[in-house]
């Protein structure tokens, strides 16, 4: 598993490849919010704050689909663009900026890390 | 680089000076377009000099295709011929790659150690060849798809005939795959990724082109990674695949991806990243030298087709021609140019928040079409088996027309969008004559649809079971439905029975039963033929219809993880906390010395945080973290014990009592029973979840008459109890028959389930389903014709040959190792040094 001491904009989390579309995997940040990075069936990759607005559930374990996913815990939908709940339900993860470059997973940094605590 | 070579200099002498010196690099589509279109602007203003390293005059790189099929000749792919550059008074210097740039002197070397000296320099080298770094690349036999070379190695070697294992399924491979067919070769396609050309096709389109391509002989494996290209001799023999497939091959063709050719770029010091870095009027951090084509980023971005190209041709003629106009960037379209296969994608087709999808899928035609609309403009396309509207859509979408208009009917494409009157599809419906056909499949007319809606059919479902209108393949359902709405007014018309969910107009049973009747086997397939208006559903459907063919087609579906339950996923039950509960089996609630000490030290192990005696007699482990699942599974395994699928929709557990082996009451085994029963019915995936209980008496201590399935052992033999439920509508049993022998018991359990798998509704308990087909329903299904319990059992039995295995073991093993572990791991600097 690599780790991950990037100090530019982007950090390099990985090739894109492992992770199956339609599939979700997950990024622990030491000191800051676990990450979710989805796959979609039709080859976008989002990322998500891996925490359902609902009540905190691990959205990297739900269903995906279209550009959304299924909450395991209590299936709320949740937009993977905006991390919005759709529907009637309201509230909103964080979305991580992610990009894809060279088959390759970037995480814009500033969004992941947080910010270090002035010694 | 240095750009002094050693050997002799050839100097360059060329024809009189008409003006200033134009050198291009890359005798290809791009760099010869370009001279063209400055040619046009003014004939004057430069002299031209054009390097190439192949040997040749330029011709169309994506006609190669066509070359490779057999269905072109090199000549007749060439775009300019010697007298154009005779004409034009340009030297053509081909064969003689140039291999440095010195910006300082302004000139080029080639390899020959020509030096010629520019004023304007232009780059436009395209891309080279991606080649996965597997062991065997450098085989013999191993071939690359880029120019006419590689299209005459591939020929030679097509003449002898054999197999040909093509590396990448996307435009290239395909192309070259089928090229290399029609050539008589026996073609393998490998595709890393889970459909064909995934980056233009949506997985509907992907599913549709690979059962097209499998149907003209071509094997086509997806999700397949090449791990070796094995030779002998030192020439290709087979390519072996991550998973341990070895598939057998005279030549393999590596058509993975292609790079910008950026080498002598970086070397000369230009500004580099993926591709060689351009303004909007193609010119480079240095201002004497331009680039274009493949070999350039723009705004971030690479092309790989030619339309940009041309787009980019023309804003750098414009600029060096002194009227510079400036590219913005292009919206790509893209075809698959094998015969016979009508495939069309353009701009961006996987939607948005605010995007809406509009899907037509014709399955009678083999037609899918998908447009995403946004902010009432066409955003994205993908069409398949019908690509007449292709240039249409992408002229709106390149436009960013407002669809608002037309936007009722434009999945119908030009002809109908632009028809006037026929705007709006209920008016199109009104203005239909009475005879004009509906319903293709059972050929009803409009006019019969109406008389039957007149004569009292006043919902979609009476339609169907009177005039058969809409009850086979369900294209028309839209159309009956407006006719519906036309003839009874909005509001009059029933709403029917509730469809499976709102990606289709079908219901479960509609589902259900078209899987079987058309022989429906995939997930996109089912939503291809029974015309989902989602590209990929949703997650009330996707768990149904695995559900579904795993049900229908034991042996043969391959079940679909990514449509499962997160519980299911993992072979564990999520809680609150997002930590996960695991409960082995224990037959019949009986246990061990043995399964209790490793159920002990698992729990020690893991740092599990309570251990619970569930109400089906078995012990459930809490607080186990996804990356522990599968050494806690390792370990219990080790120890013998097995899945008890605590969280799966499929037979729980069955609990007992002790019977007449120690109870005073006892009439009957019941422990054995029920230890039977679950070694019987274990590992089967139902509706819903499903629970057995087996009491040795009537005092019934096991609560046999709330359970799906019970059994009560009375002096003369078992009485057999369903549909109960002791959930949040506490339902009993109602008895279902009374039998003599243990033997009877399992099968008549047996049938009644494989019925209950065969006709319930996904997600529909056996309470709620007995009570909507009624008790003497079930008896007569199962009991009017003595041989159906039988021919159920067996049904059960075989499905059960290949769903009764262990999923943790192959978890435990390694199977499916990434869905336990992180992807990676963030460690910040400041917090780690503190
Ligand atoms: C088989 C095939 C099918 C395709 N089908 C399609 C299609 O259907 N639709 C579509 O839009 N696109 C298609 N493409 C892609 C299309 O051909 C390219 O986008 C286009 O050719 C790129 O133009 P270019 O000038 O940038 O590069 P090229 O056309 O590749 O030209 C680059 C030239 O530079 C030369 N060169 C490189 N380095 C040097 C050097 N150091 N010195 C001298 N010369 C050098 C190369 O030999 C080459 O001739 C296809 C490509 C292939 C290979
Ligand atoms: S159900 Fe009957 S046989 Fe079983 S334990 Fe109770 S009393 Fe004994
Ligand atoms: S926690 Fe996600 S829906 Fe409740």
């Amino acid at each position: 598993m690599p780790k991950i001491n990037d100090v530019g904009t982007w950090l390099d989390i990985g090739p894109a490849t492992q992770i199956d579309p339609g599939t979700a995997r997950t990024i622990p940040v030491q000191g800051g919010d676990e990450i979710a990075v989805f796959h979609t069936m039709r080859g976008e990759f989002y990322a998500l704050v891996n925490k359902c607005p609902h009540k905190q559930g691990p959205l990297s374990e739900g269903i995906i689909h279209g550009d959304s996913v299924s909450c395991p815990l209590h299936n709320w939908r949740i937009s993977l663009r905006s991390g919005e709940a759709q529907g009637d339900d309201v509230g909103c993860t964080p979305t991580i900026p992610m990009k894809v470059d060279g088959g390759r997973l970037f995480l814009l940094r500033e969004a992941v890390i947080p910010a270090p605590k002035a010694a | 680089m240095n750009v002094t070579v050693a050997q002799d200099r050839i100097e360059a002498t060329g024809a009189p000076s008409r003006g200033r010196k134009l050198v291009v690099i890359g005798n290809g589509m791009a760099g010869c377009r370009a001279v063209e279109e400055i040619l046009a602007r003014d004939g004057t203003r430069f002299d031209v000099t054009i390097f190439g390293a192949e040997p040749r005059v330029n011709y169309n790189r994506i006609m190669l295709s066509p070359v490779l099929a057999g269905e072109k000749t090199f000549e007749e792919i060439v775009i300019n011929g010697q007298d154009w550059y005779d004409d034009n008074e340009i030297q053509l210097i081909s064969g003689d790659p140039v291999v440095g740039i010195d910006r300082a002197q302004k000139h080029v070397v080639t390899r020959s150690g020509r030096i010629e000296n520019y004023d304007t320099l232009l780059i436009a080298t395209g891309s080279d060849p991606f080649i996965i770094p597997v062991p065997g690349k450098d085989l013999d036999g191993v071939f690359t798809f880029r120019d006419l070379d590689d299209v005459d190695k591939m020929l030679a070697a097509a003449e002898m005939g054999g197999s040909a294992v093509v590396i990448g399924g996307g435009l290239l491979g395909l192309e070259a795959a089928h090229g290399l067919s029609l050539r008589g070769m026996d073609v393998t396609v490998i595709h890393l990724m889970p459909t064909l050309m995934e980056r233009q096709l949506d997985e509907a389109a992907g599913y549709l082109l690979k059962a097209e391509l499998e149907s003209r002989g071509q094997t086509i494996l997806t999700s397949a990674n090449t791990k070796e290209i094995v030779g002998k001799d030192g020439k290709v023999s087979a390519v072996l695949l991550e998973d341990g497939t070895e598939v057998p091959a005279d030549i393999v063709v590596m058509a993975a991806g292609i790079r910008p050719s950026t080498g002598l770029a970086k070397e000369a010091g230009l500004d580099v990243e993926r591709g060689i870095l351009v303004d909007d009027h193609m010119v480079t951090s240095d201002p004497d030298v331009l680039a274009v084509g493949e070999c350039v980023q723009h705004r971030g971005l690479c092309y790989g087709l030619v339309a940009p190209l041309w787009e980019m041709c023309r804003s750098l003629a414009d600029y060096a021609t002194d009227s510079p106009t400036g590219y913005g960037g292009s919206v790509t379209s893209t075809k698959l140019k094998v015969s016979g296969i009508d495939l069309f994608s353009a701009g961006d087709f996987s939607g948005g928040d605010d995007a809406e999808d509009i899907v037509l899928r014709d399955a009678s035609r083999g037609v899918y079409k998908r447009v995403v609309v946004k902010d009432n403009r066409i955003v994205g396309a993908v069409l398949y088996g019908d690509t007449a509207d292709g240039n249409w859509y992408f002229d709106l979408l390149r436009k960013q027309e407002d669809v608002s208009d037309i936007r009722e009917a434009l999945i119908f494409g030009q002809a109908f969008a632009s028809g006037g009157a026929a705007l709006d599809p209920s008016a199109a419906v009104a203005s239909l004559s009475e005879d004009a056909e509906i319903c293709g499949c059972n050929g009803v007319s409009k006019g019969q649809v109406v008389a039957c809606i007149d004569g009292g059919a006043h919902s979609l479902d009476a339609v169907r079971s009177t005039c058969k209108a809409s009850a086979s393949c369900g294209s028309c359902t839209g159309l009956v439905e407006s006719l519906l709405a036309l003839t009874l007014g909005a509001d009059a018309v029933d709403s029917g029975p509730k469809t499976m969910c709102k990606c289709t107009s079908f219901t479960h049973d509609d589902v259900r039963g078209l899987i079987v009747e058309k022989e429906l086997k995939v997930i996109p397939q089912v939503m291809q033929e029974l015309h989902w208006t989602t590209p990929d559903g949703c997650s009330s459907c996707r768990p149904a219809l695995n559900y579904y063919l795993l049900c229908a087609w034991p042996g043969e579906y391959v079940d679909d993880e990514k449509s499962r339950f997160v519980n299911e996923r993992l072979h564990a039950n999520i809680q609150k906390d997002g930590t996960y509960s695991v409960v082995p089996r224990m037959w019949g609630g009986v246990t061990s010395p043995k399964e209790l000490r490793a159920i002990a030290d698992v729990v020690e192990k893991y740092e599990a945080r309570m251990v619970k005696v569930t109400g089906g007699q078995r012990l459930d482990i809490f607080g186990i973290r996804k990356e522990d699942l599968p050494h806690v599974w390792g370990d219990l395994n080790a120890a013998g014990m097995v899945s008890g699928h605590a969280y799966g929709k499929a037979l729980r557990t069955v609990k007992t009592c002790v019977g007449s082996e120690w109870c005073r009451f006892g009439t009957q085994d019941s422990t054995g029973l029920g230890i039977q029963i679950e070694k019987m019915t274990w590992g089967s995936y139902m509706p819903h979840k499903f629970k057995i209980a087996v009491s040795g008496c009537p005092r019934n201590c096991a609560e046999a008459t709330i359970k799906d399935f019970g059994v009560v052992c009375v002096d003369s033999g078992y009485e057999l109890h369903v549909g109960g439920n002791g959930g949040i509508h506490v339902r009993a049993t109602d008895l279902l028959c009374k039998v003599e022998t243990e033997k009877e018991a399992m099968d008549v359990c047996a049938g009644f389930i494989q019925l209950y798998r065969e006709d319930a509704r996904y997600l529909e308990r056996t309470a709620p389903w007995v009570e909507r087909k009624g008790l003497d329903w079930l008896k007569a299904a199962l009991f009017e014709d003595p041989q159906t319990v039988k021919t159920l059992a067996a049904r059960f039995r075989y499905s059960q040959k290949f769903w009764q295995d262990d999923p943790w073991e192959k978890r435990a093993g390694g199977h499916n190792e990434k869905l336990h572990q992180h992807l990676a791991e963030v460690r910040p600097l400041a917090l780690e040094k503190a």
